[in-house]
């Protein structure tokens, strides 16, 4: 439980964040956005000797339009299904140049990982890149305007499924599928642990191959939650165990970095619009189901 | 010291490659294909490269991989053939956008289905709007020497550059090949000097989001671009065969300054053409050849001056235009592009179209005098094309 922050000190931690900044303001996220606040820490456990590889996705937009940028290291936006292809290319042309150290990051959102992007980044994790490929997850094409992804959860609202008949699925098992590949790093983390988030990445770049960084992120027009709402919500994403945060090293031992409270899911659902029409029977079966993939989950922290 | 041996059309490829010194190579394997990246991964494997080639799950990967490598600053080469092509199209788009001189070679293969692994230009010829500049092939020493100077016109314009040949007819078949030594294509070639590059030390953003306000003026720099090309390829070929005592004209002219009809082919039907423009000319008939190398940007000036004689006057009276191609509903493409570069001319040929060798189908000297005969029977072209040895 080391990155647990409760176990540290919040207050005492915060001071410790590194000062570097390679995110500046200007971006064009919404307020409270997850996303955003992700990429600053990540950037900052990165430093500067990094490279940024972005599909479409809420972040193609973040940074800013021609001629402007709010990062601070060079950064490639590429099509929306080839960020595994693209750090790919990117890598072997800073490796022929004699850059090994520069890290390069793909930065993509649930949809360009889960779904039209999975190709590729299980290509490129089967060839184990040296790369770090994030996903940041706000559980649906929030950019598009909230439709349905594979990473949104069991019964959730979006404009494609509306309330009368909401996602009826639950969320593709990304976390698993990754580090199924054997990849050596694989991580679940949440913009509400910033300590947690960025030691994981600060933990990534100095480890050589593919890795692997899911990072849930708040989407506050998605979730339809106000904007202050942004870091509680995802904090009950993981206190509910809904979202569990923990590490796999290739593919093997599974380590789960912060023990949740346990609270009822109930308290995470009904803090947001897009769970708003839920019945209690539905909320009893994520209640049921998020009780199954915790149990499962410490089974395999034990092995 | 250049050595001949005898290649494959894809080994020519290969060789070319290796030549040019590609340091980051992605491919997908498909026939007919497959062989040239086959001999690239022994190249890597031996050292006789010193490149990094990625396997890719798909030729989508494949370009996406390049796209990322050429912006990092590489020499980048993939190759390809008609399915493969197609799943590339979109970042086709992204590459030539984006001004990334990346190299691909395509294998002309029909598009399915039926599924096909024979021959047809309508593969390359349907990618023409994505802005490669594309460059087709009759021989494989022509293979090889387009090769090396893709590169060279690819990094001088800033455009990515298609190699194109025919399946099996060039790609498989062997051919006496001249390979230039490695130190004199270094001075021909040096390595890639790029301008703007994915550098920590000097970061920068690429293919940022574009509003209405910028969107345009990429679009029309690029433009701008492509309107360099002939005058660059001509003058690299004409360095080229300074150095290696071969040339290839975005245009060529055989026979065709003096004559009333004039054949227009591409690709490998040219070498079967001029034996048929040879016999024509023998029983005295009026008949010349035109072989097109460059389609995009297509050189709309080459054609008209390569139809007009010396004093300008056109005594050419009728193009026979050869497609191993169709755009459905529409026709020929070399035919299309042949008469939109005449349109508006004084004294514009007639220009008769004709459909060939679809799927593979073998064009004989047979095919092309029938080609011949027909453009010379006929008052005026017909509103379609003619669908020459179609079986009815």
């Amino acid at each position: 439980m080391m990155n647990d922050p409760r176990s540290q000190g919040q207050g005492t931690r915060a001071q410790q964040y590194p000062a570097l900044e390679l995110m500046t303001s200007g971006h064009l996220a919404c307020p409270g956005c997850g996303a955003a606040i992700a990429m600053r820490l990540a950037l900052k456990a990165l430093g500067d000797d990094t490279v940024a590889v972005i599909p479409a996705c809420c972040w193609a937009v973040i940074p800013g339009p021609f001629p402007y940028t709010n990062l601070k290291i060079p950064l490639l936006h590429t099509a929306f299904e080839t960020t595994g292809a693209a750090v790919s290319g990117v890598r072997a042309a800073l490796d022929i140049q004699g850059k090994t150290e520069t890290t390069v990051m793909g930065w993509a959102g649930d949809g360009g990982t889960f779904d039209i992007g999975l190709q590729s980044l299980s290509a490129a994790a089967e060839r184990n890149e040296n790369v770090i490929y994030v996903c940041y997850d706000n559980e649906a094409y929030m950019n598009t305007g909230i439709q349905r992804s594979s990473a949104t959860p069991l019964y959730a609202w979006t404009t494609t499924t509306p309330t009368d008949y909401p996602k009826m699925v639950p969320k593709k098992p990304i976390d698993e599928i990754i580090a199924s590949h054997k990849v050596p790093y694989a991580a679940t983390t949440s913009s509400g642990y910033p300590h947690d988030l960025m030691a994981k990445f600060a933990k990534a770049r100095t480890i050589k191959g593919f890795r692997f960084i899911h990072v849930l992120c708040s989407c506050t027009a998605g979730w339809k939650i106000a904007s202050e709402e942004s870091i509680g919500v995802m904090r009950l994403a993981v206190e509910s165990r809904l979202f569990p945060m923990y590490e796999v090293f290739d593919g093997e031992r599974l380590v789960i970095s912060i023990e949740p409270k346990g609270v009822p899911v109930k308290e995470y659902l009904k803090r947001q619009g897009r769970f708003r029409h839920l019945k209690d029977e539905q909320i009893a079966e994520i209640q049921r189901r998020t009780d199954h993939n915790w149990e499962r989950l410490k089974k395999r922290a034990l092995e | 010291m250049s050595v001949t041996e005898v290649l494959m059309g894809n080994h020519a490829t290969s060789h070319g490659v290796r030549l040019s010194r590609a340091e980051v190579i992605s491919a997908y394997p498909i026939t007919p294909q497959t062989q040239v990246v086959e001999e690239l991964s022994e190249m890597c494997a031996d050292g006789r490269l010193k490149a990094r080639f990625i396997k890719v799950e798909s030729e989508h990967s494949a370009m996406a991989c390049l796209i990322g490598a050429s912006q990092a600053g590489a020499r980048c080469f993939t190759a390809t053939s008609a399915q493969g092509l197609a799943l590339m199209h979109e970042l086709l788009f992204w590459a030539a956008y984006a001004r990334l001189p990346i190299v691909l070679t395509d294998v002309n293969r029909a598009m399915a289905p039926g599924w096909s692994i024979w021959s047809d230009q309508t593969d390359s010829l349907a990618q023409r709007d994505t802005g490669w500049i594309q460059l087709y092939c009759e021989t494989n020493q022509e293979v090889l020497d387009t090769t090396i100077m893709a590169f060279k016109l690819a990094e001088e314009v800033n455009l990515p550059v298609m190699v194109v040949y025919d399946a099996f007819i060039l790609s498989h078949t062997y051919e006496p090949v001249e390979i230039p030594d490695q130190k004199d294509v270094d001075q021909f070639l040096p390595a890639r000097k790029a301008k703007f590059v994915l550098d920590t030390k000097n970061p920068m953003t690429f293919s940022a989001l574009t509003g209405p306000e910028n969107y345009m003026e990429f679009r029309f720099i690029m433009e701008e671009a492509h309107r360099e090309v002939v005058d660059a390829y001509r003058s690299i070929t004409k360095d080229y065969s300074k150095r290696f005592k071969r040339s290839y004209d975005i245009v060529e002219s055989y026979h065709a300054e003096d004559a009333e009809i004039v054949i227009v082919t591409s690709g490998s039907m040219t070498s079967t053409a001029r034996v048929a423009v040879d016999r024509l000319r023998e029983k005295g008939e009026s008949v010349g050849l035109l072989k097109c190398k460059m389609f995009r940007p297509f050189p709309v000036q080459a054609v008209r001056e390569a139809i007009a004689n010396v004093d300008g006057r056109i005594v050419v009276k009728k193009l026979a235009v050869l497609d191993r191609d169709i755009s459905h509903g529409s026709g020929g493409i070399w035919a299309q592009e042949i008469r939109s570069a005449l349109c508006g001319q004084p004294r514009i040929p007639d220009v008769h179209s004709f459909l060939v060798g679809l799927g593979g189908r073998d064009i004989t000297v047979d095919t092309i005098m029938e080609c011949y005969e027909t453009a010379k029977a006929k008052e005026r072209p017909d509103d379609s094309p003619v669908w020459v040895g179609l079986k009815r």
